[in-house]
């Protein structure tokens, strides 16, 4: 093949590389955020020895837990057990590929902040969080203990109930861009700063809070986090796992929560587009203009997961009949309300 | 290159399905099932077919897989036994799956010319194509669909009621 | 502007997938072979808080489990096609010919699964405190 061809799957790799290195490093930093803001909530100081302010705190935690003993239970299924947390962490980085970082810069044809941009960007990403559930339901199976198994079931009837919700929710948003690719999605919420984002607009706001919900509970985090709710259950699923299959499983969480933040910036909150729009004018060199939108980015999904730790910290757990009521009596008609009423303003607007 | 691609993803729906049936615990042959219907989509993309892979991957591997799983799960089922088969699989079965395959390959051999060519990567078919023909040509079928979901959502129930 | 085909886009996705893989496998292996292995009878029991584990975990569980995969598929395979109503919506009234009948054809389609919806919910299926629940 052409030298464009090596050229492509060049830039690609080192674009993979580079961003699941970021992501690996921002999961391990989330951790240490969520352990500083819960603990300043509940007026304590989190870890504050390792390193300054505990900087260092994510390198020692990785470090004890690679060199744990890897213990594997006599009762367990083992192809399964050990395939589980693969299934889940990897599930858990794929998403990233189709996330537009900022805006498109072109160098030798590949769009430089981007890992990829498919057609279907958004339907990937269902599609990956669909096949995750199975790292959860398997872990509980294959470990042959009550409290997995039951963790592993509550934590699967909960995530397929609100991917419903959340598959609704776009719709939306789909709607009013006509398009499924990420990038699309986002260019067409970058022309007037705040007032075009997908938030302020055409009551997107409720499909927002329905996607929030959603996604909160398919991340298993408070106050959805039922299946670890370690009153009744130990803890959860991974209860069985010790030493780097536990740690894959925490690390999949928080990167299911990253990309989480990441879709519900690109979806409601304009993405990389500033919330100014045309009215601050263009400002420095080309290196400040195709960071900038990093920045905007980094700063909203830095939001995101900012609200998630403040909840967590805030709010008590859900029952888990309340929590099934929620997401099928409440969430699912709200969404269905919330396509009817989108599509009829479109409709009426567009005449 | 997609020629490759296609060979690696056909290869590997066919050994999921082989291992499908050759696996004991029912566990492993619902992930074989999950492994063919992911190569499948991968199949369809290759065919320039990107909502139907994604629908394929979000229906089949994430929705109707994860109820096998479950139901697997729930019931605690157990490996499954081993028995020799009647004498007439054996006689009648496997000429007829054989013959039915020969006849199959012969007539998909012999017209092939009249079927039309699909080409590897050649062409997209995207989700706005897609539902240009559905929600206009294909309108009735698209309404009945949401008919039969909701005689599937009566039958599901119906399955699950108590003994009265 | 975008210089190589279109369908050059799926392979970073297809890397992605495999570099990501590959690191879940990596990670489990490494962490195999670095840390200790000293197993004793009670390390290897399932960890049940302590009091010895009494017969099998992989018990029968709630219809309930059941019932919300079975209506998941259902609603799943509902959403799935609001997506491509949802892409071409805009342009819907050119190619029908009608400014609203996009809107009536979805709205006929939601009709029916809305009464799936609401005969589920008045059979209790989605009520998990109850008992009266006709499963």
């Amino acid at each position: 093949m052409e030298t464009g061809f090596w050229l492509f799957l060049l830039i690609s790799i080192i674009k993979i590389l580079v961003v699941v290195v970021i992501l690996l490093t921002a999961v391990a930093y989330t951790v240490l955020l969520e352990r500083k803001v819960v603990g300043r909530i509940q007026n304590r100081w989190g870890p504050s020895r390792v390193g300054p302010f505990g900087l260092l705190q994510p390198l020692a935690d990785g470090a004890k837990l690679f060199l744990k003993e890897d213990l594997i239970p006599e009762s367990v299924y083992r192809p399964l057990y050990i395939l589980a947390p693969i299934i889940a962490l990897s599930c858990a980085l794929m998403s990233i590929a189709v996330v537009p970082f900022g805006a498109p810069v072109m160098w030798h044809g590949v769009n430089l902040f981007q890992i990829t941009d498919v057609n279907i960007g958004l339907l990937v990403i269902l599609g990956i969080t669909s096949v995750g559930v199975y790292g959860i339901a398997l872990s509980g199976w294959s470990s042959n203990n009550k409290y997995s198994l039951l963790g592993a079931l509550r934590a699967s009837a909960q995530v397929i109930s609100y991917e419903l919700a959340l598959g609704l929710a776009v719709v939306g948003v789909v709607m009013r861009t006509g398009s499924l690719s990420l990038k699309d999605i986002v260019s067409v919420q970058a022309t007037h700063g705040l007032l075009s984002w997908n938030f302020f607009g055409g009551f997107q706001f409720v499909a927002f809070f329905i996607y929030l919900i959603a996604a909160y509970a398919e991340t298993n985090r408070a106050p959805f986090d039922l299946p670890e709710a370690e009153s009744e259950l130990t803890a959860g699923y991974h209860t069985e796992y010790s030493s780097m299959k536990f740690a894959m499983f925490f690390m999949a969480e928080y990167a299911n929560m990253i990309t989480v933040s990441c879709v519900a910036t690109l979806l409601f909150f304009g993405g990389w587009s500033s919330p100014f729009g045309n009215l601050i004018p263009a400002v420095g060199g080309v290196v400040v203009q195709a960071l900038l939108p990093v920045f905007w980015f980094v700063l909203k999904v830095f939001f995101f997961l900012f609200l998630y730790i403040w909840v967590r910290g805030t709010l008590p757990r859900f029952r888990y009949d309340q929590l099934m009521g929620l997401g099928w009596k409440f969430l699912v008609p709200v969404a269905i309300a919330n396509i009817v009423v989108t599509s009829f303003w479109m409709a009426l607007r567009a005449r | 290159m997609h020629l490759v691609l296609f060979f690696i993803f056909g290869a590997l729906c066919v050994a999921g399905a082989l291992n499908l049936l050759l696996q004991r615990h029912p566990i492993n042959s619902a992930l074989s099932l999950i492994v063919v219907m992911t190569s499948l989509a991968v199949l369809y993309l290759l065919l320039g077919a990107e909502f139907l892979a994604a629908a394929q991957v979000i229906v089949y591997s994430g929705a109707i897989m994860v109820l096998f799983t479950f139901v697997i799960m729930l019931l605690n089922a157990g490996s499954e036994e081993r028995t020799h088969g009647s004498k007439m699989a054996y006689l009648f079965g496997f000429p007829g799956v054989a013959a039915l395959l020969g006849l199959l390959a012969f007539v998909f051999l012999s017209r092939s010319s009249s079927f039309g060519q699909a080409q590897l990567g050649e062409y997209l078919v995207t989700t706005a194509d897609l539902s240009k023909v559905l929600f206009r040509d294909l309108l009735l079928p698209f309404e009945v669909t949401s008919v039969l979901i909701l005689i599937a959502i009566l039958g599901a129930v119906a399955l699950a009621r108590k003994e009265h | 502007m975008q210089t190589h085909p279109y369908t050059w886009n799926y392979i970073p996705l297809l890397i992605q997938i495999l570099v990501a893989v590959g690191m879940a496998c990596s990670m489990t292996t490494f962490s195999w072979f670095i840390g200790r292995h000293r197993n004793t009878k009670a390390k290897l029991e399932a960890y049940e808080c302590g009091i010895p584990a009494e017969g099998d975990a992989r018990g029968r569980f709630s219809v309930r489990f059941y019932m919300v995969a079975m209506l998941f598929i259902l609603f799943d395979v509902e959403a799935v096609f609001m997506i491509p109503w949802a892409v071409i919506y805009r342009q819907l009234p050119h190619i029908t010919g009608s400014p609203l009948f996009g809107f009536w054809e979805m709205l006929v389609y939601l009709g029916f699964v809305v009464v799936g919806v609401f005969y589920v919910w008045k059979k209790g299926i989605l009520d998990w405190a109850t008992d009266k629940a006709d499963i």
